[in-house]
């Protein structure tokens, strides 16, 4: 197979060309201010010191809040339904699975767009809430809009991973706890929390880091005036045309991301490498289960 | 007891998928409205799928959102197995070079990636237009593809391919005839990623496109200040042809096997 080796180069370059030294130019951009002539650029920090501005820290906190708040709903909602239809029939399971990803597939923002005529002032909650007698409700450009649009949109990547990890876990391991005399409780908390952990990291990786860095899901639900760290970078770039500013934030949002993101990777590592650790020859079985699955078909 | 909590087992996963369908039974329902109204229904029409026929900005839009997820989608499947395949070969430092950078675009948020590009093309000086958003397609959806193949070249039999060169096989029929057709669950895999995420992709579209060139996400952005229920009847087609193309999938090959295995039952009878 040795002949396959040059076909690499093609992707070699598009990589520099296309990956490695647009984020170079970020990086350049971020750290240089505009000179006296438009072609002169002089290094500088000042766009990082510009951080210190309370509007821009308000912005930051903000995306975070947000962005913990919407992990946190999609984990409140999505654990326990994953845990339900991992108990249902194989079958049930396929066709379950299957609806809740479909909702993916269509298009983020015509998805965002039937949310805000529902939300709307004149929309469908406020007919209902009328309808029934109720005063109507201010819910459009709110926080409370975009976190409903975020776990709308998010929530099915929760839902998957912490389903897979849950269906690929040894059943033998509960039935052996409950053997053993623990409680229901105590066999969740011990075991099925634990072994689908790693699912649990992926999907709060899932959501948090699109939720953070959101841009087009703020706008639509939360209004012009609203501002998360994306729409803060969009400002900067189309409105205000500060470059230099909005590729610094840029630099720092991408450098946090990858931070966590190399974070939940290790933990993901450590998790799984307990588990093996703990329960190596019952995972050893549950391979030779899979084996003889595929053997019958 | 077992019973009860059978009931809230299926009243909870329905209330889920409710939340799910919800807006997109509303987006529905809404676009054979009679009225511009989406939260009063006056009557029946089909008003809205005609002026969505009769909206060029909104056709020229599934033109490009289609034609790009069509190109990006083909160009990125042929490079990403084309490399994953080399990758198995090459030197350990290219290797983990390669895959490391790879993984870059898929970590990174998704409108660092844009501004980086769009930073990108202004240097370079190209027009940013329909060229441009095909070339950042390509970029965002390669890793993809790659991230996808790779394990599946990882696993094969290297013996395999030794001995189809060894019987006389050139390598490119080696490459057709041995190692693509046992890596294409993954080919599969990514490409189809590689098209979902190219057609519904806007933040990248939105920073590298312009004079004019707009997918559909670009016209959705535009058009949300304002209601327009012809987005309804456009995102109540895509619906439709989605479950379509979902239904064909999982009954065809089902069809398939049964043809095969009642063929398979004559011969043996």
């Amino acid at each position: 197979m040795k002949q396959y080796k040059k076909l690499v180069s093609p992707y070699c370059f598009w990589l520099f060309v296309l990956t490695i030294v647009p984020m170079l130019l970020i990086a350049f951009y971020a750290f240089t201010a505009k000179g006296t002539e438009i072609t002169t650029f002089r290094f500088t920090l000042d766009n990082f010191f510009r951080f210190i501005d309370p509007i821009f820290l308000s912005v930051l906190m903000r995306s975070f809040v947000l962005g913990i708040l919407t992990t946190v709903i999609c984990l409140l909602i999505g654990y326990p339904i994953a845990y339900m239809i991992s108990k249902c029939q194989e079958r049930t399971q396929t066709l379950l699975i299957l609806l809740i990803t479909i909702p993916t597939w269509i298009n983020l923002l015509m998805r965002t767009y039937a949310w805000m005529s529902i939300l709307s002032n004149n929309g469908l909650i406020n007919h209902a809430l009328q309808a029934l007698g109720f005063a109507k409700m201010h819910m459009m450009y709110t926080d409370f809009s975009v976190v409903i649009g975020m776990v709308y949109n998010f929530l099915p990547f929760m839902i998957l991973p912490i389903h897979t990890s849950l269906t690929n876990m040894d059943k033998s391991l509960t039935e052996a706890s409950m053997d053993l005399g623990a409680s229901r409780v105590q066999t969740f908390f011990k075991i099925t929390f634990r072994l689908s952990l790693s699912g649990v990291l992926t999907g709060v990786t899932m959501v948090f880091l699109p939720a953070i860095s959101a841009f087009v899901i703020p706008k639509m639900l939360g209004g012009g005036q609203y501002s998360l760290i994306g729409n803060f970078i969009e400002q900067q770039f189309i409105t205000v045309g500060n470059w230099h500013f909005g590729s610094a934030v840029s630099l720092v949002l991408a450098v946090i991301v990858i931070a966590l993101m190399a974070l939940i990777y290790k933990a993901e590592k450590r998790t799984n490498m307990s588990n093996e650790d703990e329960e190596g020859g019952s995972r050893r079985n549950g391979k030779r289960k899979k084996i003889r699955k595929s053997t019958l078909h | 007891m077992v019973k009860e909590r059978k009931y809230v087992k299926v009243l909870c996963i329905s209330l889920c998928l409710a939340f799910l369908y919800f807006p997109l039974i509303v987006m529905a329902f809404f676009s054979f409205n009679s009225a511009k109204s989406l939260s009063n229904f006056k009557g029946f029409s089909l008003r809205w799928y005609e002026s969505l026929f009769g909206n060029l900005q909104l056709l020229d839009a599934v033109v490009v959102s289609v034609s790009i997820a069509i190109l990006a989608t083909v160009i990125s499947t042929i490079l990403g197995t084309m490399t994953a395949i080399a990758l198995t070969k090459s030197k350990k430092v290219i290797r983990t070079t390669i895959l490391q950078v790879n993984n870059l675009p898929i970590m990174n948020p998704e409108i660092v990636t844009a501004i980086s590009l769009m930073i990108f093309f202004s240097v370079i000086n190209i027009d940013k237009g329909y060229m441009t958003m095909l070339l950042a397609h390509i970029a965002f959806c390669t890793p993809y593809v790659i991230t996808n193949v790779y394990p599946k070249v990882k696993q094969l039999d290297p013996n395999l391919a030794d001995a189809a060169m060894d019987l006389g096989a050139t390598p490119f029929q080696t490459l057709m005839k041995v190692i693509l057709p046992q890596i294409k669950p993954g080919i599969v895999a990514g490409a189809l990623l590689a098209f979902t995420m190219s057609f519904d992709d806007f933040v990248i579209s939105y920073f590298v496109s312009g004079n004019g060139v707009e997918n559909i996400s670009i016209v959705i952005y535009n058009m949300s200040k304002r209601m327009n229920p012809s987005i309804y009847a456009l995102s109540t087609i895509v619906l439709i042809v989605i479950l379509l193309v979902l239904l064909i999938g999982t009954f065809i090959p089902y069809l398939i096997v049964k043809k095969k295995g009642a063929s398979i039952n004559e011969a043996s009878s």
